[in-house]
């Protein structure tokens, strides 16, 4: 039982984690999710005591990690799969940490056999492929058969096959009893492998739930609705009908729209009625990653952006079109906001009181409206005008607090040049 | 905290295990727990020493400078000097080039000793499996003291052998000079390097605690080579006194001056600073993040 109370920890004017609470139980693989640079690792390492927390505190077992006895036998973890000395052979890396836990060396050759690298055993780690390292990590983790386990991105450079075998070795890890934490950017891993997650994103708490909660909150369907291309007034006039009947519409990148809330019976008679002709009426569930990719795009710090080469192509030929920019290529994630029922309180408990963090270095401005988007520019892929999430109303609106200008995509717009028509 | 607890067969049992009737499942491995003490961090230290091969490199050329400049020389003044010129000196003073030269090694591998964990982020899983970080620091220091310390005596007592064998017009060597020649300077080399270690320990850079030491080493003596001013005269004198090459030198008794450390004083000085250097390490350890 891992229990993080208040953590914050702050690197100069940095802060890589903010107020984080949360509670990892025996019994279940729980899944650590953040976008890069998100805290994860930050956590992680207060969890194992390297770190001390600026404010709050974290026990395992209810006990810090540097007061805890027995501290290796009771908690293995794997941070980084290179944290090994590149001279040393495997075997004696793994003999190394034993002999400083207080495990007998036959244990080594035994898990040196469960992670499949007895017959490197001898052989300098810095010959190590990134998977190989990953495994050596994964075997000094498993050294002292702890009750408690963390894992640091641990499918990191594993070949198919070590991605099945480290989900399986979770499970089963959890399955005994033991609690399991393991982190992860990626949403599809940890949607096969964890029973619970937690979310974070730029150091603070956006999500934490069980997987079937989050299945349930996250991928509630849509429909794709289409009118034909030649007729665009149709579509306003769609676009007008459907919310006037209660539903919730949301221009896509193609020109088709998106809309929830209303069954597609309805939709159709809908159209029928103000006589709109449709090309394209289709079910939809929206992904897990792309609930995680919402709920997270607002919390992102390394965002790509268009490889624009400006100054260095050739001027067009007169009469040439430049070529339509790739959808999804170099743009700001574009996700539709979640389903309009869980636009309240949230299943977000842990934010869900506004009083919570009244000192938020990250709170925005009040959140913007997606409707905001105009329905007639669909196809502008709206690089600056991301939906904040509306997860994000948890926070304070701070009507007198300036707006912090890491967290204001905003801020971004005048200066970001990934709109097509700029480009052309 | 470093010494021997008694062995405990159960230490109290985190509250998961010890409250009863918890919603929780647990898992208690078949693995006998035993309460980890200094001698574990002892034997886990000798294996990652003997298990790198700076280890093998530094001591190698450790050894080779020491024998090899130790016999190049006595051979050397064998061959060349008169017996007369020779009549008076200690036959064991001729150690000191070879010596001199072979710490740079000796500090290289206490540096490394430490600092190299901090290069390949391996202290971060030698300090989860043993939180307890001074234990880590002080089984680093013994286990290094004591290589460094048998090696250095190793070879300065071959060189030592070889020079009062090979040079026969000079004095028969007093057993306190035997004693200072051989084990002093060991002594002295080793707590250098273990000062070595425990900068590495805290600057926590290889490169950048090996410039310092080898600084450390020259500096002085380099600075006060170019001190012409009269009024720097006793500065000079002072920096001449105590520089690292001069210390060692006081151990075969041919120092560059009359006044400054004589005797055992070296000793006692390095291991003073070390001592010191050591309890800062040990409290920047415990309290800096990893």
């Amino acid at each position: 039982m891992i229990e993080a109370v208040g953590l914050t920890k702050r690197y100069g004017d940095k802060t890589a984690v903010y107020n984080l609470s949360f509670q990892v139980r025996p019994g279940a693989v729980t899944g650590f999710l953040g976008p890069n640079g998100s805290g994860k690792s930050t956590t992680m390492r207060m969890i194992l005591g390297l770190d001390n927390p600026t404010a709050g505190h974290v026990t395992i077992g209810g006990y810090p990690y540097r007061r805890l006895p027995n501290a290796p036998r009771q908690v293995g973890a794997l941070l980084d799969a290179k944290a090994v000395h590149g001279g040393r052979s495997a075997r004696n890396h793994l003999l190394s940490l034993a002999q400083l836990a207080g495990i007998p060396a036959r244990r080594v050759d035994e898990v040196l056999g469960v992670v499949g690298l007895q017959d490197v055993a001898g052989r300098r780690s810095k010959g190590f492929s990134l998977g190989m390292g990953q495994r050596l990590g994964i075997a000094a983790a498993l050294l002292g058969d702890p009750q408690v386990l963390l894992f640091d991105e641990p499918v990191n450079g594993l070949d198919p096959e070590g991605i099945h075998w480290v989900r399986n070795l979770m499970k089963s890890l959890a399955a005994e009893g033991r609690t399991v934490f393991v982190s992860s950017h990626l949403m599809s891993e940890m949607a096969l492998t964890a029973d619970h997650l937690i979310v974070i994103g730029r150091g603070q708490l956006l999500a934490d739930m069980s997987v079937k909660d989050f299945i349930a909150a996250n991928s509630a369907g849509f429909a794709r609705v289409r009118t034909p291309d030649t007729e665009p007034q149709l579509r306003e006039k769609l676009a007008g009908a459907l919310t006037e009947a209660g539903g919730h519409v949301l221009p896509e990148q193609d020109g088709a729209l998106r809309v929830t809330g209303l069954p597609l019976p309805r939709i159709s008679d809908v159209a029928h009625a103000s006589d709109v002709r449709l090309w394209e009426l289709s079910p939809h569930q929206a992904s897990l990653e792309e609930a995680y990719m919402r709920m997270t795009q607002g919390a992102v710090d390394y965002r790509s952006t268009a490889d624009q080469k400006a100054g260095l192509q050739q001027p067009l030929p007169p009469g040439a079109q430049p070529p339509m920019p790739v959808p999804g290529q170099g743009q700001s994630g574009w996700y539709a906001p979640p389903p309009p029922q869980q636009a309240a309180p949230g299943p977000y408990g842990a934010s869900a009181d506004p009083g919570a963090a009244p000192a938020n270095p990250y709170a925005q401005p009040a959140a913007q409206a997606p409707q905001e988007a105009p329905a007639s520019q669909a196809p502008a892929p709206q690089p600056a005008v991301a939906p904040a999430p509306p997860q994000a109303p948890a926070q304070p609106p701070a009507p007198a607090q300036p707006p912090a200008p890491a967290a204001a995509p905003q801020d971004a717009a005048p200066a970001a040049p990934t709109k097509p028509e700029e480009a052309r | 905290m470093s010494t021997p607890q008694p062995p405990m067969p159960q230490t109290a049992a985190p509250t998961w295990q010890a409250a009863p009737g918890q919603p929780f499942p647990t898992y208690t491995s078949p693995i006998p727990v035993v309460r980890t003490h200094l001698g574990h961090a002892l034997a886990s230290e000798w294996t990652k020493i003997r298990s790198v091969r700076s280890t093998m490199w530094t001591l190698g050329v450790f050894v080779v400078l020491v024998v090899g400049i130790g016999l190049a020389v006595a051979a050397l003044i064998a061959a060349n000097a008169a017996e007369e010129s020779l009549a008076g000196e200690s036959p064991l003073s001729f150690g000191f080039f070879g010596l001199l030269l072979g710490t740079i090694c000796v500090i290289t591998l206490g540096v490394l000793t430490t600092a190299s964990e901090y290069g390949t982020g391996m202290i971060r899983t030698t300090m989860t499996a043993c939180p307890t970080r001074g234990r880590v620091l002080a089984a680093k220091a013994i286990v290094f003291f004591a290589v460094a310390f048998t090696v250095t005596l190793v070879s300065a007592l071959l060189v030592a052998l070889a020079d009062v064998a090979m040079l026969d017009g000079a004095r028969e060597p007093s057993t306190e000079e035997w004693l200072k020649g051989t084990v002093g300077i060991s002594l002295y080399i080793a707590l250098l390097g273990l000062l070595s270690l425990v900068v590495g320990s805290v600057i926590r850079h290889s490169a950048g605690a090996i410039t310092i030491m080898i600084g450390l080493l020259l500096a002085p003596l380099v600075i006060a080579l170019f001190m012409f001013a009269e009024s720097l005269q006793d500065l000079q004198q002072a920096l001449f006194e105590y520089s690292i090459p001069n210390q060692l030198s006081v151990f075969y008794a041919q120092s560059l001056s009359e006044s400054g450390p004589h005797g055992w004083d070296p000793l006692w000085i390095m291991l003073g600073v070390t001592a010191a250097a050591f309890a800062g390490a040990w409290a920047l350890l415990e309290r800096r993040d990893v």
